[in-house]
């Protein structure tokens, strides 16, 4: 099976609120000293793939938009035993909405061959927009299966296990197929060892620029105007913290369990 | 303007959800129609036709339940006949699937989880949560139709119109791609995986567990203090991905959002994408060790104790007090 997996470099989304700072002007968070790190709903993604490729044959392409920067995303997953990685540059300086990435991811995706399964996270832990996949989905004309956890060949297709707010609901699906992952117990990022990421540095990374493509500046530009960010801010600060005090563990509890009956009662 | 809301209504129940959905819709001016597609009662029909100026419910084969090939094929059909400049979706699964593919269909522009929706200029705008919460966002949709889901349940459902608006039955036939695709994906079963007696989404009292319970047996010693203060439980994400409790129990970013008049964090670092998901709770207050934890600035009032010390005596001096 021929599996695309799209990972996306994000600004840690594990930062605390007080590091993060933005641009009001912009419209942009700011990165400060914060790190960039491949979006955890990717990593999902790219662990997924590589458990189906350890239960049957199959290869795995990892495909980012994004700046230079970006090729860490790519490096970690050829350290974890992506078979291939491609990088479409992209200049760091202009932000783009979901459409514009998924015309982007589009084209790469022809460039690259003919794929069955292509696989996006559930969303960006930045914008958290989760609009890429199935955008890239009709810019494909290929099905869509969205929070998906868990996938098995079966026959010429596979058998997807996909999550509901109240459940979860298996899924048949033909191929060629986009389906965004989502995490699960049994998706959790496996680390790369240190001689992997090693040998990772070795490996070639395919770069494309929008040209290579077949894209033009102006192409992408007037598809991101379709939706634009106009106000960008900090919510306000919650108010400070009634701590229990007492002179023992045993009158703390008392007065918590007070609190919370009398709570208990009104509600 | 024209807007035009997709009722998916798993539950074919006039709900929450539903009723949010639509006062989100009538807050914009202008020709509002809902588009079912699938099977619905006489009585939801009646009520839908209470909140818009027009009602279609769809029929074709196969359509009594969700598929989405199916369901995205008719909305397709439907909607682009109505021309419509903006079309709403509420937050399920389902529909969170289908908006931006229906937007790719309709060469319009998506967005999802929409906090509040206003019009400037004839375009939609959006707020919403971004940074994992740390921020929020205004986002402007240039492109028509522009096609949203809202976090539906936090929209005060609106009392319904003097005068009920029109109910048509539609024949939908697809053609062409749209039938050929029909059976490219199929759902062959659907599971319920019990969260408690009522959706967590709309329990009155949730009590939380995280990371720092340390495995799945203390969720079994927080079920006691649940069941005696009638809550249901629910978890970070860390506890989730850990496999100690089902993942349905997830509050957050991508987990449920809650709205509770009392969530009680326990063992729970509050990170933000956590907090994103119980914003609308009343009261929330927190057991953890940790005094600097990020929860306890989102707590009304808060207990700075080792769970393990806590949670055995908690339980049985709630259970005398609310005997
Ligand atoms: C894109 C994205 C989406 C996410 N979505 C979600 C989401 O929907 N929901 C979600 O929850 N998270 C989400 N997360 C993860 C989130 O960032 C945090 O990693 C997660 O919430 C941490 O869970 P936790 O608080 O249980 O664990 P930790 O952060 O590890 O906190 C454990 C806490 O337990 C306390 N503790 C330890 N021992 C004890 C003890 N004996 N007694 C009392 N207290 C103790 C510690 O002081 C600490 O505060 C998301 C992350 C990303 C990047
Ligand atoms: N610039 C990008 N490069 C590669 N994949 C991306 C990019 N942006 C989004 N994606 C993919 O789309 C998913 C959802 O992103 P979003 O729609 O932005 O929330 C991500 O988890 C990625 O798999």
């Amino acid at each position: 099976m021929k599996i695309l997996v799209c990972l996306k470099q994000i600004l840690d989304p594990e930062i605390p609120p007080r590091d993060f700072t933005i641009n009001r002007e912009t419209h942009q968070a700011i990165q400060g000293s914060a790190n960039l790190v491949t979006n955890i709903f990717c990593e999902n993604a790219l662990e997924t793939a590589l458990q189906l490729r350890e239960r049957s044959p199959g290869e795995i392409t990892a495909l980012t938009f994004g700046p230079a920067s970006a090729e860490d995303s790519l490096r970690k997953a050829l350290a974890l035993k992506a078979d291939q990685a491609c990088l479409v540059e992209d200049d760091p300086a202009t932000s783009h909405n979901s459409a514009t990435t998924a015309l982007v991811l589009a084209a790469a995706i022809r460039k690259l061959g003919e794929f069955d399964l292509i696989m996006v996270g559930r969303e960006a832990g930045d914008w958290g927009a989760g609009q890429t996949g199935g955008l890239l989905a009709e810019q494909l004309g290929l099905p869509y299966v969205a929070f998906v956890d868990h996938i098995e060949s079966a026959g010429d297709g596979v058998t997807l296990r996909r999550q509901t707010e109240l459940g979860w609901e298996k899924v048949e699906a033909h191929l060629p197929l986009v389906v965004s992952i989502t995490n699960s117990e049994e998706n959790v990022p496996r680390i790369p060892k240190t001689r992997d990421i090693m040998m990772s540095a070795r490996k070639s990374v395919t770069s494309w620029k929008l040209s290579d493509l077949g894209l033009t500046d102006d192409e992408v530009k007037s598809n991101g105007e379709a939706l634009e960010v106009v106000d960008l801010y900090l919510p306000e600060k919650k108010s400070d913290c009634d701590f229990i005090e007492g002179d023992s563990i045993d009158e703390k509890i008392d007065e918590f369990a007070k609190r919370l009956a009398s709570i208990v009662q009104s509600a | 303007m024209k807007s035009i809301v997709v009722c998916l209504m798993p539950g074919a129940k006039f709900d929450k959800p539903t009723a949010g959905l639509l006062a989100a819709a009538r807050g914009l001016d202008g020709q509002l129609t809902v588009i079912v597609p699938g099977t619905v009662g006489d009585d939801t029909t009646a009520s839908l036709a209470g909140q818009a100026d027009s009602v279609i419910v769809c029929e074709a084969a196969g359509l009594s339940e969700y598929q989405p090939e199916l369901v995205l094929g008719v909305l397709q059909l439907v909607c682009s006949d109505l021309n419509p400049d903006i079309v709403l979706l509420a937050g399920d699964t389902y529909s969170q699937e289908l908006t931006p593919r229906l937007a790719g269909r309709l060469g319009g522009v998506s967005a999802g989880d929409a906090q509040s929706l206003k019009l400037e200029n004839d375009n939609l705008r959006v707020t919403r949560s971004v940074y994992g919460g740390k921020a929020t966002a205004v986002v402007e949709l240039r492109s028509k139709p522009a096609v949203v889901w809202v976090r539906a349940r936090s929209f005060a459902p609106a009392a319904a119109r003097d005068s009920a608006g029109s109910i048509e039955k539609r024949i939908v036939e697809l053609a062409g791609e749209a039938a050929k695709s029909v059976d490219a994906t199929k759902i062959v079963e659907r599971h319920e995986e019990s969260t408690g007696t009522v959706r967590l989404e709309d329990a009155t009292l949730i009590v939380a567990g995280g990371r720092g319970l340390g495995g799945p047996e203390p969720f079994e010693e927080l079920k006691k203090l649940a069941v005696v203060m009638g809550a249901q439980q629910a978890a970070s994400r860390a506890a989730c991905d850990a496999g100690w409790v089902p993942v349905q129990w997830q509050v957050g970013q991508t987990g449920k959002k809650v709205a509770p008049e009392l969530y009680v964090a326990v063992a729970i670092s509050g990170a933000s994408q956590h907090l994103m998901g119980i914003a609308d709770a009343k009261i929330v207050t927190a057991i953890n060790t940790d005094r600097d934890a990020p929860i306890f600035k989102h707590c009304q009032f808060g207990l700075v104790e080792d769970y393990k010390a806590v949670v055995g005596p908690l339980t049985e001096r709630l259970k005398a007090l609310l005997s």
